[in-house]
């Protein structure tokens, strides 16, 4: 299976990055894209994360998903650094023979790279900053996933 | 044992990392949160409230309860907020 994990300063192609996930198999490719919402006078996010433990964090969440379906590829990339509003932060990009597949694992991988992978995120608006606060709800989209 | 801040709590105690020597009365992260909180200060801001805190052992998710051990990578951080 195709593991592309990558955790970057710079922008990624999102045409590229999808054509890389086909091949013999692949009937589908779900994939997810997180921008800089640039909402309530936001003008820039600055990410920082914990090297090492980021990329390991990332293989487990990726190792949990490719147990649960039968998936041909995983691409997950997260940028870091100060980012403007309306860039791109993330990627997840899932291939599967099938669509069922994809879109779930797709879901997955996000719901718990928001609550397992260390970033952290600071706002600013105009001269302000401000470290973002997690939201309950994003821990209750990635613990429905533990239920039978 | 290599201690390491991030986000809001790297800005509160004024660095990212520095090395505490494991000893006896260090036995687990709550311990140590409660050493480095006793030491006032920016320490005693980023320490004041557990319940705001993640911490990582070796670069695992760990409760306040994981027993340390010498060498041992610890971080503290806020909830994670990535994605």
């Amino acid at each position: 299976m195709i593991r592309n994990i990558h955790i970057q300063h710079e922008d990624f192609d999102v045409a590229d990055e999808i054509e890389a996930l086909g091949g013999d198999g692949v009937g589908a490719v779900a994939s997810f894209i997180g921008m800089v919402r640039g909402d309530d006078g936001l003008t820039a996010l600055t990410l920082e994360h914990y090297p090492g433990m980021t990329e390991s964090e990332i293989g487990r969440i990726a190792e949990d998903a490719a147990r649960r379906w039968p998936l041909l590829g995983i691409t997950i990339l997260h940028r870091v650094g100060r980012l403007t509003a309306g860039e791109r932060i993330v990627l997840v990009a899932v291939a599967a023979s099938h669509r069922g597949a994809a879109f779930e694992a797709c879901e997955f991988l996000m719901d718990f790279l928001k609550t397992k992978a260390p970033f952290w995120k600071e706002e600013e608006r105009g001269g302000d900053t401000r470290w973002v606060e997690h939201r309950a709800s994003d821990h209750d989209a990635a613990e429905r996933w533990h239920k039978p | 044992m290599n201690v390491l801040y991030f986000a809001w709590v790297r800005q509160k105690t004024g660095r990212s990392e520095e090395v505490i020597e494991h000893t006896p009365s260090l036995r687990t992260v709550a311990d140590l949160a409660a050493m480095l909180r006793a030491r006032g200060g920016g320490y005693a801001e980023a320490f004041a409230d557990l319940t705001r805190l993640r911490a990582a052992v070796n670069q695992v998710h760990a409760g306040l309860d994981t027993v340390l051990a010498a060498g041992d990578e610890i971080a503290f951080f806020p909830p994670v907020t990535g994605g």
